[in-house]
């Protein structure tokens, strides 16, 4: 049995997912959408990551980014580690590919932000 | 060196860029936004988390990103924005402004405050100690590292557990830094349940309920802090302290509206919310200013200053179209758990439906949040629960509006169900 706290709503419902043989059993959510999360955050929670990169010849010194979907949880320091000591060249549009491909999961780093060029 | 527009919006932020879309898309189109920043924007510049967005474009974005989708509906307008310029302040809707061009003096028709808010800083909560360098606030680590590109520190205590502190927590984990402990004064935290999950419980850090900063260590750099049990009057209890060492210590101890200029042109304030008085078209007790976003009262969630900015912007535009609604008012009070609400007074001449924003002063379970017009119900909406964290709403339909702008006085009232 694992106990969480749901993320859907404000209420923070506190579950308890219980493995019946390989089906997932959730009590204590008061909706359906709980019911769903305590699948998914037992069987592989996700999340999106955000951080920052450093930026050269640009109007600031970093652009934000994110990853272009959610991750799983066990990859986010790896993740992290790709964008450490990288820099990248202004100008960058926002949505540009930063990272490829992260850990072979698909999913890419991509700005979020626009940086343009130092005047 | 003055210079005549119609409407001038101080704040280039989230709140500011929604209202000038909004006084656009109402009809004016003499509008100068001016910001103090080198970029649009605001504080989302530095919010690089996402979450922002759920209520207004229906997807989860990062707060620049946020910012540009208003940023190029501002632009796609033609829109005139100065940046790098600060408003010193505001004297019958003539506002004073100092930038690359100098000081000017810019004669409005309406101005709108939409100049956010700061954060309560280390001398507002009174820590002991020595003053090593190390301790910052929560939204200064977070412009440090997003902006900046630099790391405050390596070894953390956070003291409040609002969002920021959370978000900062997470932030500082992925940077390399060592969060040890956040620590709450209150038995319950002012942050966003997803966020303890999201933030704390994903990287194991510890969040000490009913606890405090007592004391702060080190010469040069902060080496401990002291953290101490509080008993229910909030006092610290004797034998309960705990030394953490660490070399920085975060404070997300609660944010205040950035009322500054809103002073200098003598607006009522109001001592809950540290912001303007406002009618229900945000003007203020200022004739032709009005006031929106966190510069009015703190919102939690950023769609909600876009939508009640958005309605400051219309109902600035239709003032200066000459239509206004005068000064006969209905005062809106706040009572029975309810901390406050905005807006404070309706005016009676006025039309449309009419919403109000509030807050409770503690936790609570199935309540409901009634309008009583002269000791009548006349709309309320039941909640399973209310955090003082989150921010609670009614919406009046029409009919409910008019009897509220027909009644002799008005409260807004938490009662159990």
């Amino acid at each position: 049995m694992k106990e969480m706290i749901c993320i859907c709503c404000p209420l923070g419902c506190r579950l308890k997912v219980y493995d019946e043989g390989g089906e997932l059993r959730v009590e204590g959510n008061s909706c359906p959408r709980g019911a769903r999360y305590g699948v998914e955050e037992t069987r592989c929670p996700k999340r999106t990551v955000t951080s920052v990169v450093r930026v050269e010849g640009g109007d600031c010194e970093m652009v934000s980014v994110k990853t272009s979907d959610a991750i799983e949880k066990a990859k986010i320091f790896d993740a992290l580690a790709l964008l450490k000591g990288l820099k990248v060249t202004a100008p960058i549009e926002e949505g540009s590919v930063i990272v490829r491909d992260i850990l072979g999961t698909g999913v890419d780093f991509v700005a979020t932000k626009t940086v343009r060029k130092k005047q | 060196m003055t210079e005549k527009k119609n409407l001038v919006i101080i704040g280039g932020g989230p709140a500011g860029l929604a209202a000038a879309k909004a006084a656009y898309d109402a009809g004016e189109r003499d509008i100068l936004v001016l910001e103090r920043e080198e970029r649009l924007g605001g504080i989302l510049n530095q919010c690089i988390h996402n979450g922002f967005g759920l209520h207004t474009f229906k997807e989860e974005l990062t707060g620049p990103e946020y910012a540009a989708r208003y940023e190029r509906e501002v632009a796609a307008r033609g829109i005139e924005c100065k940046t790098g310029t600060t408003v010193l302040s505001i004297k019958d809707r003539q506002v004073t402004a100092v930038g690359a061009e100098g000081l000017k003096v810019y004669d409005a028709k309406a101005v709108i405050l939409a100049c956010g808010c700061r954060e309560r800083p280390r001398g507002a909560i009174n820590i002991a100690g020595c003053r090593a360098a190390g301790v910052f606030s929560a939204g200064t680590a977070q412009k440090l590292i997003n902006i900046d590109g630099l790391m405050p520190g390596r070894e953390v205590v956070i003291l409040g557990s609002g969002d920021i502190g959370l978000i900062m927590a997470r932030r500082m984990t992925f940077q390399g830094a060592k969060v040890k402990a956040v620590v709450e004064l209150m038995p319950y935290s002012s942050g966003l349940n997803r966020n303890i999950v999201q933030c704390l419980d994903d990287f194991g850090i510890p969040l000490k309920f009913s606890h405090t900063v007592v004391g702060i260590k080190g010469k040069k750099r902060v080496s401990s802090v002291i953290v101490a049990a509080v008993d229910k009057d909030l006092r610290p209890v004797a034998g309960t302290e705990e030394e953490i060492p660490c070399d920085t210590l975060l404070l997300s101890v609660g944010l205040l509206p950035e009322n500054e200029v809103a002073k200098t042109a003598g607006v009522e304030l109001s001592p809950v919310t540290s912001g303007a008085v406002v009618d229900d078209g945000l003007m203020t007790s200022c004739d032709g200013v009005f006031a929106c976003g966190n510069v009015l009262h703190v919102h939690d969630l950023v769609d909600f200053v876009s939508e009640e900015s958005e309605r400051a912007g219309a109902s600035a535009a239709a003032y200066i179209r000459g239509k206004s609604g005068g000064s006969d008012h209905v005062t809106v009070s706040a009572s029975g758990g309810v901390r406050y609400a905005v807006p404070q007074k309706v005016n009676r001449r006025g039309d449309g439906p009419i919403g109000f924003k509030m807050r409770v002063g503690r936790p609570a379970k199935d309540v409901k949040i009634s309008l009583f017009c002269d000791g009548r119900e006349v709309a309320f909406r039941k909640k399973r629960i209310v955090t003082p964290g989150e921010m609670e709403t009614l919406s009046l339909t029409a009919e409910q509006s008019d009897v509220l702008r027909g009644a002799h006085e008005a409260e807004i009232r938490l009662t159990e169900v």
